[in-house]
């Protein structure tokens, strides 16, 4: 167990690669109740969320997940975040647990009573069940169709007895369902999911099969691949970044840059040679540095060393040969294309 | 857990076996279960000079790097050549085959500091007990 935001949280149950590879071929139980929600409701809701983020809110249909940015005036990243529409005026923003009161204050700080902003992250517990088995396992506790819920929707319904919001998202590349409910229920939940899950061979996991997982899909992580300093634009998101939107804090700078161009860019690095290339360590061009590594870590799935970061616009050209400095030694990488890792069949789906 | 009699520990969870003047390292059968799959090894070469305190490899986890101190001064006369293909054999034999280098030391003071394994079992369990209480790592990143 170790400390994480203020909360006490697996790291590992049997082992990171283990774990990795159950939810990459079966199923695997995460515990994420860590993650912050933050409710925005009232007539002025819509309005605050479509000021306040990159992405075009009002496409989101009830019933409707999106992914999205909290972005400030430079056009850095407050936070990545999901918005569920629960109504039309009521939207439930799961957001990364150490950011949670930074974002729950940002956000009631602008809503100028148009809007209700509420704290509500502890009224959840989160599992989430992924993997190509999650939908079978899941299908036999609930009443809900699970096949109708499509990917980045969400439906309410009981689950072993316990209302949820059931959603197909997830943070693993794989297919799955993110499970929000009542606290009190939550540990029911848990072994219930675990039981129907056995026989399929369904593994709980740790944060540390959580951060490989989505390493491999090349999802970033608030605080490593994002953070205040950092822009969508540079981060690889301009999907999600809806400049045709009228008005939301943080365009103009987004304007300016996409105009300019941007300076850095994220980029996939594979290790060509012996060593893992580690958060911060230094990326270089014939010596001369270029940029730094954000995450790194060796791929479970592709037993190779993976690593995502940031290099001058420049030398952001897949192919490029670079070098990583790890620990004073120069070792031998190169620009590969994002992701790193794509199920089979995803295009069908998602 | 496992804490063989015949070697000496560090309080960075290295083990040394002592035999005249050549000193075999590894890491303990903690340390590896601290640390989780081991994915890669970075050993020093025969003939580099280590230095007692001082890092002389690293070992690396799908999560982390860490360290691995000499526990004694001397120069690397062997090196464990299967471990950079086969890096998870310190998790499954961490006192045999898992073992990192063989050293000539050059200084038989240097064992002085070194704990017995009776000792380092308690210094073990006074490690469980922070890590208990507290959480041994704080995490640094947001999610």
């Amino acid at each position: 167990m170790v400390e994480f935001a203020g909360w006490e949280m697996p790291v590992q149950y049997r082992g990171v690669i283990e774990e990795h590879l159950a939810v990459r071929r079966r199923a695997g139980l995460f515990d994420v109740s860590h993650m912050g929600e933050v409710e925005v409701s009232g007539a002025g809701a819509l309005d605050l969320c479509q000021t306040l983020t990159a992405n075009d809110v009002a496409r989101v249909q009830v019933g409707q997940a999106q992914y999205n940015l909290l972005l400030n005036e430079s056009g850095g990243a407050v936070d990545d975040i999901v918005v569920y529409r629960l109504e039309s005026d009521h939207f439930l923003i799961c957001v990364n647990a150490a950011n949670t009161d930074k974002d729950f204050q940002w956000i009631r700080g602008r809503s100028e009573g148009k809007a209700e902003v509420r704290d509500t992250s502890s009224r959840y517990v989160q599992l989430a069940l992924q993997g190509p088995l999650a939908e079978q396992i899941l299908q036999p506790l609930t009443g809900l169709a699970l096949g109708q819920i499509k990917p980045f929707h969400f439906s309410f319904g009981e689950v072993s007895g316990a209302r949820c919001l059931v959603a197909r998202t997830g943070y693993t590349g794989e297919d799955g369902f993110e499970l929000y409910c009542d606290p009190e229920r939550g540990e029911a939940l848990w072994n219930s999911l675990m039981e129907a899950g056995r026989d399929g061979g369904l593994q709980p996991a740790g944060l540390g099969a959580r951060d490989t997982l989505r390493l491999e899909k090349a999802y970033p992580l608030y605080g490593h691949e994002l953070d205040d300093t950092t822009t969508p634009l540079e981060a690889g998101l301009e999907w999600v970044t809806r400049l045709s939107k009228v008005c939301f804090l943080g365009r103009e700078a987004l304007v300016r840059q996409k105009r300019e161009g941007v300076a850095r860019r994220l980029v996939g690095l594979e290790m060509t040679a012996p060593g893992i290339a580690r958060a911060d360590y230094p990326i270089l061009k014939e010596g001369e540095p270029i940029g730094r590594v954000t995450s790194g870590t060796r791929s479970p799935t592709l037993e190779k060393s993976i690593a995502l970061g940031y290099v001058s616009a420049a030398e952001a050209v897949v192919g490029n040969g670079v070098e990583v400095e790890i620990r004073g030694r120069r070792v031998a990488a190169r620009l590969v294309a994002l992701p790193f890792y794509r199920r089979e069949g995803a295009g069908k789906t998602s | 857990m496992e804490f063989p009699e015949g070697l000496k520990y560090t309080k960075e969870h290295e083990w040394v076996l002592v035999e005249d003047r050549t000193a075999t390292i590894g890491i303990t059968e903690y340390a590896q279960q601290e640390l989780g799959d081991i994915v890669y090894v970075e050993l020093p070469e025969v003939g580099e000079k280590i230095v007692k305190d001082d890092p002389f490899g690293a070992v690396e986890s799908v999560k982390a790097v860490s360290d691995i101190y000499a526990p004694v001064s001397g120069t690397v006369i062997e090196v464990n050549d299967t471990l950079p293909d086969s890096p998870e054999t310190i998790n499954d034999d961490a006192y045999g085959d898992g073992w990192m280098i063989r050293v000539e030391m050059s200084d038989a003071d240097d064992l002085k500091d070194l704990m017995s394994a009776e000792e380092y079992a308690e210094y073990v369990d006074q490690q469980k007990d922070e890590g208990d209480e507290g959480g041994e790592e704080s995490g640094e990143e947001e999610e």
